[in-house]
């Protein structure tokens, strides 16, 4: 593979690294915000000066992660023209609405992030402030919303007539509201609150293990994983629905996901195991009826199986299910938990015992677990569409920039962002180590909250 | 006016926009780094701080919506400019990339990271430098199409005199710009010895900018005479942009009217902006491509348009609410209302009163 250069190989690497990277950081983008704004809301209508701090304070590490979201961001808004100049030539007809759409709502965003982050003692009426940060998170939704809905055009492209290679008669709102687009953008909002809720759960649960038992740290656990839960249970529901979808419009995917290779009803669902190379399944734990009720909702749906492809069309079969089995599993691993926390944390109030620290550190695995749903989610979605760029029209292949030095390129960036991570992290752990929460309780001079 | 028009004058304003916010961001950048150097950083670092840390994040936006709006308007833009600029591209966006994040570490985290200093104001001249050759290229020469293969001749960028002539330019106008703007901001704030400082850079990088513009004008000659001709043709544009060259000078030398001086820098480079733009229409990369090669289809065209309009009605009021709060609001700019939710690191935050 290395003895050619291939163009194709490499901006696959470059983009799938980009967007690696990307993610984590726009995840957190999405979803962060919405944590701020429920404590910041919490915080004024109880009068709660705790909530207000905690407010405050996921806000200033969020700056960080959002200079680091934007500028990857802005990498990854480069490199689809830079890697892929035949996509954006053909697709670019139908897709720059939504493209455009976000760098609207990013605007937006990034003008009141601005403004919220600098005025907090500004306004005598504290909704005031609270209102400044209304549109940080809808237009960090919205543009995770309208980039989305490109990703969705991908997979089920519409809203266009194909001739001679060329898109025609473009309607691009047909093209924006795709079959693959409601599903597609509800999982990953959702399942960015959840990872977001999840990420400072975790902060605030180490800190727990640490020792600290100021009423600060339960206060944002019992906030964050009531969030976490209520959004887990979301994204379940949502993935159901995506099952149906996937059955409806892209079945290759689906059976890729689960090594479904004759068409059949009563279709069983297939957990791990390992695939031979005559397509056998081995060791895996198979549920009975269970896709088929994925895929319609009654044992008797028909689901299609990979037989049904020719061969050359299908996705990668290995990986599909891999990514696939691990974003299910860490989903339940987040829902389980998130849900003993709450009932463990209605229990400990009653009877005045601690939670137990191996919940706590139940909550602290499930931050890196949940950007790794997120991570093996995106995978799925990526390689269950291969090798196509845009489903049935256009080929990853052809998509891709004819350019030498992608190879070059790659390294450069994969220093970039592995320097800028380091960075982030180690400015991060400065900032809030340097000045713990307690510390700026007493500065502040915040008697005590609500309770 | 038709659509390949009104789409190409909404992305060259937009470029303009970030000519100026990026410039001020580049040059403040630099001034920052270059106070630390001579001593000096204590005097206007607090003015060029108060100014930057609200508005960095909004102006990558102005660039990314030039590249995304490019696209969709001209989708074989993306074709041409994406296949040959693979590596200054990238080096721009790594450029940029640092720049962004460095300025957020050390403003919210390491505070006198020498480092993260010195990353943030290079890269502050080494991005113009880079996005500048873009517009050198789009004059011809440097990429080829032959047999449906697009390539880029990058040693040839080193050969000519043009595209030197537009890095230049471009890095004195960078400082030119933002000192002209900080010796208003800091008029502004009332810091008498800031405005001594940077009104001397402003005076300072004045006469280089012309010298640099006029040093492009001549070099195009050599590279592009249609566009030389056509600039020439439309002659008037840059003479009223020198005119509001020399009287924005003027005030500042007079120490007058801060404000309306920036004002005539602002009209110093709009004139010279949209003279030039005007001039390079129809073609987005000579010879290959113009304006009417490839245009998005009509529909797009419309909903982008739509959107662009809607947008505005967004954002017009939202930056003004912006710039109401942190450059006209005499209390902020004079560091009275400085509230910044904390600062964190190094434990400094307990400043303020919740």
């Amino acid at each position: 593979m290395m003895a050619t250069y291939d163009p194709v190989i490499f901006s696959r690497i470059l983009t799938g690294l980009t967007l690696f990277v990307h993610i984590i950081y726009a995840t957190i983008g999405v979803g962060v915000p919405l944590m701020i704004a429920l404590a910041e809301w919490i915080g004024i209508k109880r009068n709660d000066t705790y909530y207000l701090l905690m407010a405050r304070r996921w806000a200033r590490g969020f700056t960080v992660t959002v200079a680091v979201g934007v500028v990857t961001g802005t990498a990854i808004g480069l490199q689809l023209s830079l890697l892929w100049p035949n996509f954006m030539r053909v697709g670019g007809q139908a897709i720059a609405l939504p493209l455009f759409l976000e760098t609207f709502a990013f605007f937006v965003e990034a003008i009141f992030l601005g403004i919220y982050l600098y005025t907090w003692d500004r306004f005598k009426n504290r909704m005031v402030h609270f209102m400044l940060l209304i549109p940080v998170a809808i237009g960090s939704s919205a543009s995770a919303f309208f980039i989305t809905t490109v990703n969705a055009f991908m997979n089920t492209p519409q809203g266009f007539d194909w001739v001679d290679g060329k898109m025609e008669n473009i309607q691009p709102l047909l093209a924006m509201f795709n079959p693959a687009m409601p599903t597609k953008v509800s999982h990953v909002l959702v399942t960015a609150y959840v990872t977001s809720a999840f990420c400072l759960g975790a902060i605030a649960a180490f800190a727990m293990i640490r020792g600290r038992k100021h009423i600060y740290y339960k206060k944002a656990l019992k906030l964050t994983m009531t969030a976490a839960l209520v959004f887990a249970l979301a994204s379940a529901a949502i993935g159901d629905l995506s099952g149906k979808f996937l059955h409806e419009y892209q079945p290759e995917k689906l059976a890729a996901a689960e090594w479904h290779f004759e068409t059949s009803d009563k279709a069983e669902l297939i957990l791990g195991g390992i695939l031979t190379d005559e397509n056998e399944v081995k060791f895996a734990i198979k549920i009975p009826f269970a896709l088929s009720i994925l895929a319609g909702g009654t044992p008797d749906t028909v689901v299609k199986g990979l037989n049904e492809v020719p061969e050359h069309l299908r996705p990668p079969l290995r990986a599909s299910h891999y990514f696939f089995d691990m974003m299910v599993f860490i989903g339940i691993y987040l829902t389980v938990i998130s849900l003993a926390y709450v009932i463990a944390h209605r229990r400990s109030r009653k009877t005045g015992k601690p939670v137990s620290r191996l919940l706590l550190w139940g909550v602290v695995l499930g931050a890196p677990l949940a950007i790794m749903a997120i991570e093996s989610g995106w995978m799925f979605a990526e390689v269950g569409r291969q090798p196509w760029i845009i489903r049935g029209y256009m080929t990853v292949a052809e998509g891709a920039t004819t350019s030498a030095h992608v190879d070059t390129m790659l390294w450069m960036f994969a220093l970039l962002y592995a320097l800028l991570t380091f960075t982030c992290v180690k400015v991060l752990i400065k900032m809030f180590k340097h000045n713990p929460a307690e510390d700026e309780i007493i500065a502040r001079g915040i008697e005590g909250g609500h309770k | 006016m038709s659509y390949e028009l009104l789409g190409i004058t909404i992305l060259w304003i937009f470029l303009f926009g970030y000519l100026l916010v990026a410039s001020i961001d580049f040059g403040a950048g630099f001034f920052s780094y270059y106070s630390t150097i001579s001593g000096k950083r204590h005097i206007i670092h607090r003015i060029i701080e108060r100014y930057l840390s609200p508005v960095w994040e909004v102006t990558n936006v102005f660039l990314i919506f030039f590249i995304v709006g490019l696209v969709g308007f001209f989708p074989d833009a993306a074709y041409y400019y994406g296949t040959a600029l693979l590596i200054p591209g990238s080096l721009a966006t790594i450029l940029l990339a640092i720049r962004g994040s460095y300025y957020a570490f050390s403003t919210y985290g390491s505070r006198d990271n020498r480092i993260y200093q010195f990353l943030y104001g290079a890269s502050g001249l080494l991005i113009p430098a880079a996005l500048s050759t873009v517009l050198a290229i789009s004059e011809g020469g440097y990429i080829t199409e032959q047999g449906g293969k697009v390539s880029f001749e990058f040693g040839k960028l080193f050969t000519h005199v043009y595209p030197y002539s537009v890095i230049l330019l471009a890095i004195v106008s960078v400082l030119y710009i933002s000192a002209m703007f900080l010796t208003y901001y800091a008029a502004k704030a009332q810091d008498e010895p800031a405005l001594q400082v940077v009104r001397k850079y402003a005076l300072f990088w004045s006469l280089p900018t012309i010298l640099a513009s006029l040093f492009v004008f001549y070099s195009i000659k050599g590279h592009n005479e249609q566009h030389f001709n056509n600039m020439v043709n439309n002659g008037w544009m840059f003479v009223m942009s020198f005119l509001f060259f020399l009287a924005a000078v003027w005030l500042v030398w007079r120490r007058r009217h801060y404000g309306i001086a920036f004002v005539a820098v602002m009209l110093q480079f709009g004139f010279a902006w949209f003279g030039y733009g005007k001039a390079h229409l129809p073609y987005l990369l000579y010879p290959y491509l113009t304006i009417h090669d490839n245009f998005t289809n009509p529909a797009m065209a419309t909903a982008l348009i739509t959107v662009f309009v809607l947008g505005l009605l967004i954002l017009i009021p939202s930056l003004f609410l912006l710039m109401r709060l942190f450059l006209f609001d005499a209390n902020y700019v004079k560091g009275i209302k400085n509230d910044k939710g904390g600062k964190g690191g190094q434990g400094n935050s307990g400043a303020t009163k919740a």
